[in-house]
């Protein structure tokens, strides 16, 4: 059974008196300790693909599944719950809270948990330390480089061990040097840690390290390219 | 406790803005406390007065004397055990900037019928020895730094020239509504110096019952009706309220003078709320796209509101229950006791509540309901 299911997934947008139809009948399976690239041009629904996988977003008809729950049928309650403990997400432009160190932007989804201090401390400093930044835990996001935000932000989306690493464009924003760190990290942790990893991206090098393709145009899959079968 | 840092970091963002929203709140329910302090301390005054005590005033009004010669005759009235008497002297110390009640009395009658007035022996004696000599209370000692011994020379407003006392004695009030600033000097040096007038300000009674007192008082007055200086008798509490009913329109201006303040506030207090979440819309949705929950994010939002309105309170109710009570304030005089009551403090907590509520809602309530696909959109 693949880890993410969607079948049949109608979302439709209304602007004013337009009606925007982003997918007719989409069906997509992602497997469990995958890295999938979602690739396509802007517009073509790849971000409202991902905000639908982590339950951000409500198909307007069709279900998503993930690990066998049901998002698309989930309260709002139910999915923050849901999100907190199944999803790890990463934003092109970091989304790191300012005011807080790197130390504890990673310990934000961590809160949300019953750990104690102690053992949220250990966590932290696990994953800064699997994305090289343990030396970096008290920089507020202002004293780091582009690429350790992000780096940052990578390790406060697995610090609570996730089902799923959801990332929209990562680096987007990153010279090439932080983007091939970066990349090399997400490669990492899926060999590695063994996380399913789904990346939205326009960037061919990020797409040439995932092991599988995925071109997105108007709603509908184009071409499916597999490197590993 | 554990989100205690988010919620830190977050009211540090902008550290003017949060203290001056602070500093907004704490002075507004500093203004609160002390304009509701006036009217509870006049309400207080009101109060003051043993039920056994009764005052005999000129009917035509209090500031006309009635003759001292009434002071026998009031003796003979049955149920009053004691009289005493006193004129409103009206004395100017040095510029006259702090004013201070003085008062010429029949200071043996005057002591005997106010025990809540307290004077070591000794200086009791010597006062009642010396025609010349002074009673003070304790506050113009550290007023002044009068000592007993001294002479003092007060202008005389009502009667011209200079008067010279002795300080023969301190009086501490047991009761708080009692003035502690005032000074107290023989009738008789009055009387003499003013050429023998022959005038009473006003009489104290004590009486055998508090249940005889609207009997005595109509015997009193009956008896003076139609002489050339009729009286008007009533319970030394009416007297003190009569004061207070003068105050009557005083503290309804400063309740709404009061609330007027608090409200402003709240609209400072609820701006800068709304302000600083607005500005955060982009973080609440990376909240909410890591698991935030709506109302983890509402309870959150007010939160940052009940730090700034109850760190507000504290330092403003705080700072007027300290402050008043260090300098041992009381208007010059006019306020005897003034204190910030437990009550007010409460009431302020109860306000610091409304104002956290009303300020922090809205704002939370718009994280709560921020549609995070949309506000995730708009920013990046």
């Amino acid at each position: 059974m693949a880890l993410v299911e969607i079948r049949d997934v109608y979302k439709t947008f209304t602007r004013g008196a337009e009606r925007i139809d982003v997918f007719t009948g989409l069906t997509l399976d992602v497997e469990q300790g995958s890295f999938t690239a979602l690739m396509g041009p802007s517009g073509s629904g790849k971000s409202t693909l991902l905000n639908l996988i982590a339950g951000l977003d409500r198909p307007t008809s069709g279900t998503v599944r993930v690990n066998g729950a049901e998002v698309s049928a989930m309260t709002p309650a139910q999915l923050a719950t849901w999100r907190s403990e199944h999803v790890g997400f990463v934003f092109q432009s970091f989304n790191l809270l300012p005011v807080l160190t790197a130390f504890q932007n990673v310990e934000l989804p961590l809160l949300l948990t019953r750990l104690s201090k102690r053992e949220r401390d250990e966590r932290i400093r696990i994953a800064l330390g699997v994305v090289g930044l343990d030396d970096r835990m008290d920089h507020y996001p202002r004293q780091l480089s582009g690429g350790q935000e992000q780096r940052v932000a990578i390790a406060r989306a697995i610090v609570a061990d996730p089902t799923l690493v959801l990332l929209d464009e990562p680096t987007g924003q990153l010279d090439a040097k932080s983007s091939q760190e970066v990349l090399t990290l997400l490669a990492r942790l899926n060999d590695e840690f063994g996380k399913t990893i789904l990346i939205v991206t326009h960037d061919p090098a990020a797409s040439g390290r995932a092991r599988r393709q995925l071109h997105l145009e108007k709603g509908t899959f184009v071409e499916q390219g597999s490197l590993v079968p | 406790m554990k989100f205690w840092s988010l919620l830190r970091a977050n009211l540090g963002r902008h550290k003017r803005r949060t203290f001056l929203t602070i500093a907004s709140v704490a002075l507004a329910l500093f203004l609160f406390a002390s304009l509701r302090s006036v009217i509870t301390t006049i309400g207080m005054a009101a109060q003051f007065g043993s039920a056994r005590r009764l005052v005999t005033t000129n009917a035509t009004g209090f500031v006309l004397p009635l003759p001292v010669s009434y002071a026998n005759r009031l003796e003979t009235v049955p149920g009053v055990e004691k009289v005493t008497w006193a004129n409103w002297f009206g004395g100017r110390y040095g510029d006259g900037k702090r004013f201070f009640a003085t008062f010429a009395v029949d200071a043996k009658s005057y002591l005997d019928i106010y025990p809540e007035m307290s004077v070591p022996a000794d200086q009791k004696e010597a006062f009642l020895q010396d025609k010349g000599g002074a009673l003070i209370g304790v506050r113009l000692v550290n007023l002044f730094g009068w000592k007993v011994g001294q002479n003092v020379t007060l202008q005389g407003t009502i009667f011209p020239g200079d008067w010279t006392f002795t300080i023969r004695g301190v009086y501490t009030p047991t009761d708080p509504a009692i003035n502690d600033d005032a000074l107290m000097f023989h009738y008789d040096y009055l009387d003499e110096r003013a050429g023998r007038p022959g005038n009473a300000g006003w009489y104290i009674l004590e009486i055998d019952k508090p249940d005889n007192a609207a009997q005595i008082a109509k015997t009193i007055d009956d008896q003076f009706r139609s002489s050339s200086a009729p009286t008007k008798t009533g319970t030394e509490q009416a007297f003190n309220a009569s004061f207070a009913t003068m105050w009557g329109n005083i503290g309804l201006l400063m309740n709404t003078i009061g609330l007027a303040v608090v409200f402003a506030i709240l609209l400072v207090t609820a701006n800068a709320m709304m302000m600083s979440a607005r500005e955060r819309t982009r973080e609440l949705a990376v909240l909410k796209t890591i698991g935030y929950s709506d109302r983890l994010l509402f309870g959150l939002v007010l939160a940052e509101a009940g730090l700034i309105t109850i760190t507000g309170a504290v330092l403003g109710l705080g700072a007027a229950k300290l402050l008043y009570r260090a300098t041992n304030f009381n208007a010059a005089g006019f306020l005897p006791g003034f204190d910030v009551s437990w009550g007010t403090m409460a009431t302020g907590g109860v306000i610091a509540l409304v104002l956290m509520l009303a300020s922090g809602i809205v704002p939370a309530m718009q994280a709560a309901r921020l549609p995070v696909v949309t506000a995730l959109r708009s920013v990046e």
